[in-house]
């Protein structure tokens, strides 16, 4: 009995070397056909590139708009002398020549703006007139139309006996913060933070799994259409080949994206460090030209009035961001990344197997990616309201919840519901990947015509 | 005994039509044999069968005395009739790679495959793509990827078609060595030519039963007709007591071509005999079937 049981375990052992010895196999070769593809090159370099370029055109623009432009102010009213602010980009600069002769003169003169502001300016607010060459850009107009009615307002405020301490002992700011009381006690929360980032964790997913799905696929086609199929599975398994080609371009993909994030850190990097310093200045010159924008100038009260008072909005951000389940949402991300991914790419696999051509592909992706979208889409009333009824059952059933799931979680959801939801993700995508190497094995193998539902459900319960 | 292959009584049903319906055949070691049989007879699922790639539903499968196991397929080398290579792949990685799924090392598969390069002259093609290959270079790389693995058992599925005649008689002289070394060959073909030529032993598959099996003398001596064919000058249109005259033709240069049917217990000398007295002889010979005429008539007579 003993020398049974010791023989049993070694065969066992045997046989699960065997297996993993092929998978990987085949995943070796997925893997290295692909990444040394032109194709993937070309990307993983060219990503970054874009970028890299789209960083670097913002930077050229921002750039380009900081040249000098000089205004005229031609102030009839006489309350605004000295209320214009020069910065390193506006140059104001008074005149008391009539309008008409300004706008003569203008041509000829080297200023890019015109204002005019009328002698009845307090009782006639849409008389100011700013008049250019080239149509001014939006900062610019606001820039002048703030200060002006700053300005106006102050003037009307006085007249009426407020003065501007009373104003701003008056202004009170509402940010709301939301607290989720839980057994940890009370915790800081901001819902926007979490939104973000529930909704970038299940985009991400929602992307790759169709991404690479379909790349699983076309592989299966592939083989099939090129009739290697049959020489390959007289060697191996087919669940092997099936469980290789998923592996293989699962890694491929893990590959591109952990060398666009290195290549991207590169190219901003050195992106910055080119049009940084032009762009940028020294730290203190920015912030001079921060202070010197009227509206930053009330916020920048606001955040010193709020900064007293202990924790301004950046720090509230912050502290917003700081106490999210971080380590829960890195731990499910790659959780539910990789079990959708398996769940779904098994049944591309599948789907590829059944299929003669392209054309045929279309009728059978459906039901597939049918629950992927599905779930992508209510994602948005999920999170409207993480804890109800819909959000719960969706984050359960496997088919949504690597989607539903990703986007409940920074909003903190009971251990139990995660645990259960993974359970259930797992038999899921053993069951998928069960069914859809019983098509697999049958599919591969059927040349010319194109199978019904009915007929891939018969397949599923061929023998062996 | 000393069969490599012994099939006991196999059914492979599929969801319309029963693919093979109790077949049994033994495939003796060392020799070639020929699997016979019409499109869609079932041959295709038999081989599949012996492969692993589907199981039987009935019946079972020795492989050298042993239930056929998952550990058999090294010893098996298979070369389908639908054939196919990667076609963005290098010619030296994909035959390492098909190696290495069939067990070898790399080490190994690389030594093999050297050897290989240098019979076929191929050294050129190692970093070629295959799609940059003719479809006949392309037949030999599958070649050399189904024997490269030195397995006990060789199965090629038409392997002779979509080769011209000079690469076709290379693949024969191959075919003949492994013979020679003592690799059993399975041959399933439609083209009879080469089973006249290759094969030792033959089965024929039709309708998904076995009508026939046998080494190919006796299968011959089976269907032999008991006719002769003589070609003459003069005339043989007499009733004769030991034969029947089947037909007549008139040949070039007033000779005339007879095929004629001994009764039965009749010995040849006597026909030979009859003859010289009546005819003058040019030519005499027994008709002896060929595997085309045993094909169509086993396929056509044998009533399932």
């Amino acid at each position: 009995m003993k020398y049974l049981n010791k023989t049993a375990i070694d065969s066992f052992f045997k046989k699960a070397y065997i297996i993993m010895k092929n998978i990987f196999l085949v995943l070796k070769r997925e893997y290295l056909t692909r990444v040394r593809k032109k194709s993937f090159i070309v990307m993983t370099i060219l990503g970054p590139l874009l970028i890299g370029a789209f960083y670097g055109f913002i930077g050229w623009t921002a750039m380009s708009s900081i040249s000098l432009k000089k205004v005229e102010v031609i102030d009839e009213s006489n309350l605004f002398k000295g209320k214009f602010k020069n910065t390193e980009e506006l140059d104001y600069s008074y005149s008391s020549q009539s309008l008409d002769n300004a706008k003569k003169d203008f041509a000829k003169s080297n200023y890019d703006a015109l204002v005019f502001i009328p002698k009845d300016i307090m009782d006639n607010p849409k008389g100011v007139k700013i008049f250019s060459e080239k149509s001014l850009s939006i900062e610019l107009q606001n820039g002048i139309e703030k200060t002006i009615e700053n300005e106006i307002e102050t003037i009307k405020l006085t007249e009426a006996g407020i003065t501007q301490k009373v104003l701003e002992d008056a202004k009170m700011n509402i940010n709301s913060e939301t607290i989720s009381l839980s057994e940890e006690g009370e915790k800081s929360n901001s819902s926007v933070a979490a939104t973000i980032i529930g909704y970038v964790c299940a985009f991400l997913i929602y992307i790759t799994v169709f991404i690479f799905g379909v790349q699983v696929m076309r592989s299966v086609m592939e083989e099939k259409t090129s009739r290697i199929v049959e020489v390959i599975i007289s060697s191996i398994k087919p669940f092997e080949l099936m469980m290789g080609k998923i592996i293989g371009v699962a890694l491929v993909g893990l590959t591109q994206f952990t060398l666009w994030i290195l290549l991207s850190l590169a190219v901003t990097t050195a992106a910055t460090s080119m049009f940084g310093e032009k762009f940028a200045g020294s730290p203190e010159q920015r912030m001079e030209q921060v202070k010197n924008m009227p509206q930053a100038q009330e916020i920048e009260k606001q955040v010193k009035k709020e900064a007293k008072g202990g924790g301004g909005i950046y720090g509230k951000a912050m502290k917003a961001v700081q106490t999210l389940p971080w380590v829960t949402i890195l731990v499910c991300f790659i959780f539910y990344f990789l079990g959708g991914y398996l769940l779904y790419s098994a049944l591309f696999g599948a789907v590829g197997s059944a299929v003669d051509s392209e054309t045929d592909v279309q009728q059978f992706m459906l039901p597939i990616t049918m629950p992927i979208i599905f779930a992508i889409a209510i994602a948005q009333f999920v999170i409207r309201e993480p804890d109800g009824n819909l959000a719960f059952w969706t984050s359960m059933i496997p088919f949504t919840s690597p989607i539903i799931m990703m986007v409940r979680i920074p909003f903190g959801v009971p251990a139990w519901q995660i645990i259960l939801s993974m359970v259930l993700l797992t038999g899921g995508f053993i069951g998928t990947t069960w069914l859809a190497a019983r098509i697999y094995r049958v599919g591969i193998l059927m040349f010319g015509k194109k199978p019904t539902f009915k007929e891939i459900g018969k397949w599923i319960f061929y023998k062996g | 005994m000393n069969n490599i292959l012994e099939v006991h009584n196999v059914v492979k049903r599929y969801a319309q039509h029963t693919a093979l319906n109790n077949v049994s055949i033994n495939v003796p070691k060392g020799l070639i044999f020929g699997l016979l049989g019409p499109n869609g007879a079932g041959k295709t699922s038999l081989i599949r069968i012996i492969n692993q790639i589907t199981g039987p539903d009935e019946g079972h499968i020795l492989f050298d005395g042993q239930k056929l196991h998952p550990e058999h397929i090294k010893e098996i080398g298979y070369l389908p009739e639908e054939r196919g290579l990667y076609k963005k792949m290098k010619v030296g990685e994909q035959l390492l790679y098909l190696a290495q799924l069939k067990g070898l090392s790399e080490k190994q598969a690389m030594e093999k495959l050297k050897a290989w390069f240098i019979k076929f002259d191929i050294k050129t093609w190692w970093t070629k793509n295959v799609e940059d290959l003719s479809k006949g270079m392309q037949q030999k790389i599958q070649f050399v990827a189904t024997v490269l693995h030195e397995p006990q058992l060789i199965i090629l599925d038409e392997p002779f078609s979509g080769f011209d005649p000079i690469n076709a008689n290379l693949i024969k002289d191959e075919i003949l060595e492994l013979k020679k070394k003592g690799t059993t060959i399975i041959f399933s073909t439609h083209r009879m030519e080469s089973v006249e030529e290759l094969c030792d032993h033959v089965a024929l598959i039709n309708k998904s039963h076995k009508i026939l099996d046998g080494p190919k003398k006796q299968i011959k001596e089976q269907f032999k007709t008991h006719t002769y064919s003589v070609e003459y000058l003069g005339d043989l249109s007499n009733e004769f007591e030991d034969f029947d005259i089947i037909s007549t033709n008139a040949i070039e240069d007033n000779y005339k071509k007879s095929t004629i049917k001994l009764k039965p217990e009749v010995p040849v000398n006597r026909l030979v005999r009859q003859l010289i007295d009546k005819v003058e002889i040019r030519t005499f010979g027994e008709n002896i079937p060929s595997m085309n005429d045993i094909f169509i008539a086993a396929v056509n007579e044998i009533p399932q």
